[in-house]
């Protein structure tokens, strides 16, 4: 297939990766600002800044109450990733092994919360969390977070959980295995890097989860996306430098964790575990 | 469980085995919690919503919609939605065709799919942050603008600077499901069109479009839903009181503004009502491109 490549072929590849070489630069070049920004001392008006600081972060961290921020993130982030395997793990076993009247119904609504944008079914979430007198603290937040990342589990443990051969289950049985013995010694070893790795990707979209913590966060319970959402919002309050410093710091948290989850997970898991369920 | 056999001819196995017969048992039981909680949490709320907005503040029960249909700040919303989602999702989708044909053949995918996932990760807050400095007046790209002649150019706080942001979030969603879609299918299927004489430009249009429509058409779907409820970026790198008044933007107001949840519910509805419709569309418009086997299926 390589002989006949003509020359216009070739102005085409070119053309091609110019587009994707174009893309990426720009991204890093956005990403460099931001960071930049954040040590500079002061930048107008020229390529680089005058001089380079860190006293932003430390402005940064007590203006925003990053810490107190930072604290809540974690927990949410936390709470969010052992409910969603707790109520999620069981959900997907179920859906692998049996094949139930009504399954591709409960498919359907597994799909349903991660086809509709978070926008949408955010703003009834949120009035329905407020009557309950879950709206506006870290509870509401966890529970609006867990809509989406519930099903996700579900939906990425599912054909995890088809490949593993169930006779291995039986055998355990046969050898004489209790339920806790057969889920302790044979289907959490099996099961865990699978488990892993669709927790890891919870953990990763629920810390930049926006809009549902937006809709539900009170001013107690604003994680690091929705705090940097308003400090932006309010641009001209603060320094930008600080906010960038905040910017930063939200950049660390997130790529920390994204890291660590691409140890386990090839990177189009991130956004294709959906659409192979919905084609099916 | 005895009384059940008792009464019932002998021959009919009891109610438990009749259940785990047809896979219904303790197992089946284990989805049952998180399906009460995706019931609670996503579908009676939506149930709620829909039911709230016919129960306006004041006025009849379809008040809040013709509020909306009347005034043209609420339904010019939908106008400039579409009008920055559509061309988003276009730009996304079919630019992400070329490439991911070439990036498929490459040994070290992960370098560049690696770098993609990073603009999905961090999101759209610090995108819109990011763009503020980068494309602002004094920015980089406005600099190196100026260096080679072209001049300063408006990037910010209008809907150019929405549109790059939706694109640099969007693109590399687009473009890794477009890849997926292709490494899954069979190359064999190319290479035997080769051996007949099949040129590069029949080759993509006769066997690469068809078994690509049904991804593409999934990929045009979800990119539309998510630039179709932009917000963050509207709101922040956009014009949010002018031409990227998006409806999220009016809902929001709606519900967090005015405290008027049922108006915001109405809009929310009318929302997922123009996602629905636009998925509707893509999905029927596809069996006109192909019918037959789906995706890279090798049957």
């Amino acid at each position: 297939m390589k002989a006949d490549r003509s020359i216009s072929e070739r102005l085409w590849a070119i053309a091609v990766w110019a587009l994707v070489v174009f893309f990426i630069l720009n991204f890093l070049a956005m990403i460099a600002t931001v960071v930049l920004n954040s040590f500079s001392t002061r930048w107008f008006g020229t390529w680089l800044p005058a001089a380079f600081t860190t006293r932003w972060y430390k402005s940064a961290w007590d203006e925003f109450q990053l810490h107190d921020v930072l604290i809540v993130t974690f927990e949410v982030v936390g709470a969010v990733v052992l409910l969603s395997g707790a109520l999620g793990v069981p959900a997907a076993y179920a859906l692998a092994r049996r094949n139930f009247p009504g399954k591709r119904a409960v498919i359907l609504l597994f799909l349903l919360p991660m086809l509709i944008p978070p926008i949408t079914f955010g703003i009834p979430l949120a009035t329905v969390l407020y009557q309950a007198h879950l709206g506006g603290n870290i509870s509401g937040v966890i529970l609006a977070n867990l809509v989406p990342t519930v099903p996700f589990v579900v939906l990425v443990m599912m054909p995890f959980i088809e490949q593993i051969d169930p006779r291995i289950e039986a055998a355990a049985r046969v050898f004489g295995a209790g339920t806790g013995r057969l889920f302790f010694h044979v289907l959490l070893p099996l099961l865990a890097p699978g488990i892993l790795a669709a927790l890891l990707l919870v953990l990763v979209r629920t810390i930049a989860m926006f809009e549902l913590t937006f809709f539900t966060a009170g001013p107690g319970s604003q994680t690091l996306v929705v705090a940097l959402y308003y400090a932006v919002y309010a641009a001209g309050v603060r320094a930008g430098q600080s906010i960038d410093a905040m910017a930063v710091v939200y950049m660390l948290t997130t790529l920390i964790w994204l890291l660590i989850a691409l140890r386990f997970v090839d990177p189009t898991q991130i956004v294709t575990r959906v659409k192979s369920e919905a084609a099916g | 469980m005895s009384e059940v056999s008792l009464t019932k001819p002998a021959e009919r196995p009891p109610l438990g085995v009749r259940l785990a017969l047809r896979d219904l048992d303790g197992v089946t039981l284990l989805a049952l919690p998180a399906v009460l909680f995706v019931v609670a949490l996503f579908i009676y709320p939506f149930a709620y919503g829909f039911v709230l907005s016919f129960k306006p503040k004041a006025g009849d029960w379809l008040a809040n919609y013709r509020r909306f249909f009347s005034d043209p700040f609420l339904y010019d919303t939908i106008a400039a939605t579409f009008w920055l989602a559509i061309p988003a999702t276009l730009i996304n989708v079919l630019v992400s065709i070329p490439i991911a044909l070439r990036v498929r053949r490459l040994n070290r995918r992960r370098v560049l799919t690696t770098l993609l996932v990073v603009p999905i990760t961090l999101g759209t807050v610090l995108i819109a942050e990011g763009l503020l400095i980068y494309l602002g007046p004094q920015g980089w790209f406005n600099r190196v603008l100026m260096l080679v002649g072209i001049g300063q150019v408006r990037l910010v706080h209008n809907y150019t600077g929405v549109m790059l942001s939706l694109i640099l979030s969007g693109f590399p969603f687009a473009f890794l499901l477009t890849l997926s879609h292709l490494t899954g299918i069979d190359p064999s299927l190319e290479q035997a069109a080769a051996t007949l004489g099949g040129k590069a430009r029949a080759r993509f249009w006769r066997i690469l479009m068809p078994l690509l429509a049904q991804g593409l058409a999934i990929n045009l779907c979800l990119s539309f839903v998510q630039t179709f409820s932009v917000f963050p970026s509207a709101v922040l790198l956009g014009a949010p009181a002018g031409t990227t008044r998006v409806i999220s933007i009016a809902a929001y107001q709606a519900a967090y503004e005015q405290y008027d949840a049922s108006m915001a519910s109405a809009i929310a509805m009318i929302m997922g009502f123009c996602q629905l419709g636009v998925v509707a569309i893509i999905l029927a418009s596809r069996s006109f491109w192909y019918r037959g086997a789906t995706g890279g299926s090798k049957g």
